[in-house]
């Protein structure tokens, strides 16, 4: 039996109190000292060394935000005077996109590989921008290994990356035409290129060793590698600048290399493919609405592998109404399924990918895999406070991180990732990622909903488009 | 109904078969009784505090027409504020706004921080809190809070009401036929008519508390409804409310015999459900305590995760067989199928029908109250308030709408959402997290962690499951019960309609915010 992709994990508790969304406080001048205090009946055991650590950095605040929020000690004090109070830091984590229930979820991901799960139902709103505003289908009878959870294993997370034929072409019986370089991604998610401002310490060397662990591919500027402080090895992309193509012999040995768009790009190609002809050269633009038909155009050129790149927040870099990479993937996975030459090129996507969910709907509509990068300086406890950027002290200090603890907490993410694919695919009754691509009769969108349900009830939706 | 005396919250250890055995409380009625909470700060949308220059004059007590301010008979000095009865602001035009009145300017009143605190967006605090006042004094809610919108920005809570300008003359409250008959199909099987349209979901024996479990048994049998094993087993203890109980067949088959099959009313395959649509249910080993172990038939301790789907279910045909088998074992059980809602949800419905199923139960993505993977509540599965019509117009159009019953769930709170779905197209409800609300949950979600709910609903753990009596469960419960149907009559009288099953299907009752169709032309 063929060994099993697993990402194995391991927990990596934060170096740092991590950011509560709420906590105990209360008004001790009250206190009445009395011998049966809540505080010892609390089922979490968070009042466990109150007294001990009340005057400690860490203990006190400890237990005050990451109490759990079950109220029994609130609700039963004898005096009442305890109460539970929103923590005024927890909504100054991220941002609109990044919202501090994300900040902290993938905290809990890295801190210990798991799948968050909790009772009680769901409490978030009915749909949302983006990708909320799409749900995954799910199959009443068909599961992919009908072996419950314990057939999970069996799910193929894998992709390929490059130029596949639409046809085999063959002489005399025996296949006349080689075939393509390709490269397979054991989970459709890559590392791309950290921010510079996030470039600090042990954390590109452990988003690289954390990507080879895993099995797949980090991008690395050029000119780091150019310098010695990377070598190329087997899961490194170096990422090239435009002035190529006189490159350094230093990236010829690399699988894959991008390069970015430029009118000279099939030139450039085709130097790089003159060094070495099994190197895989992924194209990376800016998202735009003109995406679509650069796309094909660079399908049509031979052009095998694209990295579109979308902003933070899952949007085209254009100033006046960007789309949602929902949106502009479904446009060039549809124009290129209508020209015929999908499997043509391999499309990566990323920008605004946050959570495992939005790698499943990224797939759905149309990207054969995604590649991230604020969600790993997540997973090494950044807050996106963009202190950092004003010169200011982290106060995570990422650049003192240690290498191998940064791996275990990325390892950690992408693990608990991993599983949530599988969980999701498995919902769908689909065994392999390469056919979640485009399959967007495995998911709902919420106009579709709404139209195909209120509209026939309720008239036209003021906003036309059903967009929220 | 009247109030006539307190049911207490929980104080000892009670072990159920001690409580049944107690004659009084050996029969179960609709009786409403205040079930004040069990927690002695039940926490409400404003504080109000008495400062220490209070004379203890007790006008204050005197004046409150909501018990906020309370002098034990005999005593000189007045009880903490109850502020979680407190209408707040609105009080302050009245003739009995304490703060006005305290001679001593002793009292304030302030917004809860605890409660800002409180809830999410589809149950918003004011939903929860207005659920533990109905659930304390079986009577709707006061005004102040919002007892029938969430914040969630979607389906439910951008749907209203059309009322007419005035209810017919000749239709009265008490004329309104709230009952749902289950077996619509005129086989040889009994027809089943509850009282009220819902009914309750499955929990299992594992995942929620033994009291839990029969308090709602006891109030499932107080208004001739149902409640539902979940797939956990029998639990002997139900076995006098055997013929409220609906038991379930779920992919693990836990504690699935046929004794226990002989005893059901209604038999309830559980193909998925909205909480984890697609994946199987699943016990974490910290709940599998040696009772519950025990009632699985499994090693204590051990998480135990049920496949998914049934292995024994390959095709539309082999869903036909698993419904013959249960008719086969009892012939008198009418045959539920729970799924969840695909996109192809309507298909479904009419398979089942045509497996022989009396009811389809779609259970929608955003409900359940067992614990589940994040992504999976949120993401899979679409909601139920686009499946409903959806199934109830492919019904119609196939000509058997008025031959299958229609189940809705997930994500249903308030006596307004369950006329909505049934305005949508379902027959009936099935309710499950308001019953925990009702019995106070907290909704923080750590139903599934260490030794289960810390408040005693959804644990097994001996020490925390004796945070509730099944007299102050089953009270709580049932004055829940009475106050949603008080809502719910209340609603239908407005719109004018004297049955459920004449407001089936009827979506010209409703109008959406979010359409040109909003009701926005009629009342300019």
């Amino acid at each position: 039996m063929p060994e099993k992709f697993h990402i194995h994990t391991y927990p990596a508790p934060p170096r740092f109190r991590p950011v509560g969304k709420m906590g105990i406080v209360d008004w001790r001048e009250d206190c009445s000292s009395c011998h049966n205090c809540v505080k010892r009946a609390c089922v979490y055991d968070f009042y466990r060394d109150e007294a001990e650590t009340l005057h400690e950095d860490v203990g006190y605040l400890d237990y005050i935000y990451q109490c759990k929020g079950c109220l029994s000690c609130v609700q039963d004090c004898t005096k009442g005077i305890l109460t539970r109070v929103a923590n005024p830091e927890y909504d100054r984590l991220g941002d609109e996109y990044f919202t501090p229930q994300i900040i902290t979820t993938t905290w809990f991901q890295a801190d210990t590989g798991r799948i968050p799960v909790s009772g009680a139902g769901y409490g978030g709103q009915f749909s949302g921008p983006g990708f909320d505003s799409i749900w995954t289908d799910m199959s009443e009878i068909v599961r992919p290994t009908r072996d419950g959870i314990h057939g999970r294993e069996y799910i193929n997370t894998s992709v390929d990356v490059g130029r596949k034929y639409d046809h085999l072409v063959f002489e005399d019986g025996k296949l006349s035409s080689d075939p393509y370089p390709l490269l397979e991604v054991p989970i459709p998610v890559m590392f791309d290129v950290i921010p510079e401002i996030w470039d600090r310490g042990q954390v590109v060397p452990a988003v690289v060793r954390a990507a080879d662990k895993i099995g797949t591919f980090s991008v690395i500027r050029g000119k780091d590698i150019a310098a010695g402080i990377y070598a190329v090895q087997n899961n490194i992309v170096p990422l090239l600048d435009a002035s190529v193509p006189d490159v350094d012999e230093v990236f010829t040995a690399a699988r894959m290399v991008m390069v970015p768009d430029s009118k000279d790009i099939i030139s450039v190609q085709a130097a790089l493919k003159a060094k070495n002809a099994d190197q895989i050269v992924a194209v990376r633009i800016s998202a735009s609405p003109e995406s679509a038909r650069r796309i094909k155009e660079l399908a049509a050129r031979d052009i095998e592998v694209v990295h579109l790149v979308f902003d933070a927040h899952g949007r085209e870099r254009v100033s006046s109404n960007p789309r949602h990479a929902r949106d502009v993937l479904r446009e060039i996975h549809g124009a290129l399924v209508k020209e015929g030459i999908r499997d043509q090129i391999t499309i990566i996507a990323s920008g605004g990918i946050a959570l495992a969910e939005h790698v499943v709907k990224a797939v759905i509509c149309g990207a054969d895999l995604v590649a991230i990068d604020i969600p790993l300086l997540i997973a090494l406890e950044c807050r996106l406070c963009h202190e950092c950027a004003h010169d200011r002290l982290c106060p995570v200090e990422l650049d003192m991180i240690d290498r191998d603890y940064a791996v275990n907490r990325i390892v950690n993410l992408i693990g608990a990732w991993h599983q949530q694919l599988i969980e999701m695919l498995g919902a769908m009754g689909i065994r392999e990622a390469r056919r979640l691509r485009g399959e967007t009769g495995r998911s709902m969108f919420f106009e579709d909903l709404e139209r195909d349900t209120f509209s026939r009830l309720f008239g036209e939706r003021k906003d036309q488009d059903g967009a929220h | 109904m009247s109030a006539t005396s307190i049911t207490k919250p929980a104080t000892s250890v009670q072990p159920p078969e001690e409580f049944l055995s107690q004659p009084e409380y050996a029969q179960v009625t609709r009786k409403v009784r205040p079930a004040p909470p069990r927690y002695r700060n039940e926490i409400g949308k404003y504080s109000v505090y008495r400062a220490n220059n209070c004379r203890r004059c007790g006008k204050c007590a005197e004046l409150c027409p909501y018990g906020v301010h309370t002098r034990p008979e005999g005593y000189g000095l007045l009880n903490r504020p109850f502020d979680y009865r407190c209408i707040g602001f609105d009080c302050e035009k009245s003739d009995h706004y304490c703060i006005d009145a305290c001679p001593q300017g002793a009292l304030s009143i302030a917004a809860n921080p605890c409660f800002e605190t409180l809830g999410d967006y589809r149950w918003t605090a004011d939903l929860i809190v207005s659920t533990w006042q109905m659930a304390e004094t079986g009577r709707p809610p006061h005004s102040f809070l919002e007892s029938e919108l969430g914040d969630s920005e979607g389906g439910f809570d951008k749907l209203r009401f059309r009322f007419p300008v005035k209810p017919p003359a000749d239709l009265r409250r008490e004329d309104i036929s709230t009952e749902v008959i289950l077996n619509r199909r005129k086989d040889n099987r009994p027809e089943l008519k509850m009282d009220v349209p819902w009914y309750g979901g499955g929990m299992s024996f594992g995942s929620t508390s033994i009291y839990a479990i029969l308090s709602r048994a006891r109030t499932a049998k107080a208004w001739n409804t149902c409640t539902c094993t979940g797939e956990g087993g029998y639990v002997d203890r139900l076995i006098p409310y055997a013929d409220y109980v609906i038991t379930q067949v779920a992919t693990g088959l836990f504690g699935v015999r046929e004794e226990t099959i002989q005893r059901a009313p209604i038999v309830e395959f559980k193909y998925a459900q909205g909480a984890k649509p697609g994946l199987g249910g699943h016990l974490l080993g910290d709940k599998n305590t040696p009772s519950v172990a025990a009632m699985r038939e499994a090693v204590v301790g051990t998480s135990l995760f049920s496949p998914f789907p049934f292995h024994s279910l390959y095709s539309v045909e082999d869903h036909k067989k698993h419904l013959d088998w249960i008719a086969h074992v009892n012939p008198r059980a009418l045959l539920s199928a729970k799924v969840s809602t695909p996109v192809d949800v309507d298909m479904v419905a009419v398979g089942s029908y045509y497996a022989g199923a009396h009811i389809v139960h779609l259970d929608g993505s955003y409900g359940g109250t067992g614990a589940a993977p994040n992504v999976a509540k949120k993401n899979i599965a679409m909601p139920i308030e686009y499946a409903i019509n959806r199934v109830h117009q492919f019904l119609v159009d196939e000509g058997i709408r008025d031959e299958i019953t229609v189940i809705a769930s997930g994500g249903i709170r308030t006596a307004a959402d369950m006329v909505k779905a049934i305005a949508l197209g379902a027959d009936g409800i099935v309710v499950g997290t308001g019953e925990l609300v009702g019995l106070g949950c907290v909704r923080c979600g750590n139903c599934e962690s260490g030794r289960g709910c810390a408040r005693g609903i959804t644990t097994t753990d001996p020490g925390l499951e004796q945070k509730i009596t099944l007299e102050w469960g089953t009270q709580r419960l049932v004055n829940l019960y009475s106050a949603w149907r008080e809502m719910f009559v209340e609603i239908l009288y407005r719109l004018g309609v004297e049955s459920v099953s004449a407001l089936r299907g009827r979506t010209d009752l409703l109008m959406h915010i979010d359409y040109e169709n909003d009701g926005s032309k009629e009342t300019a």
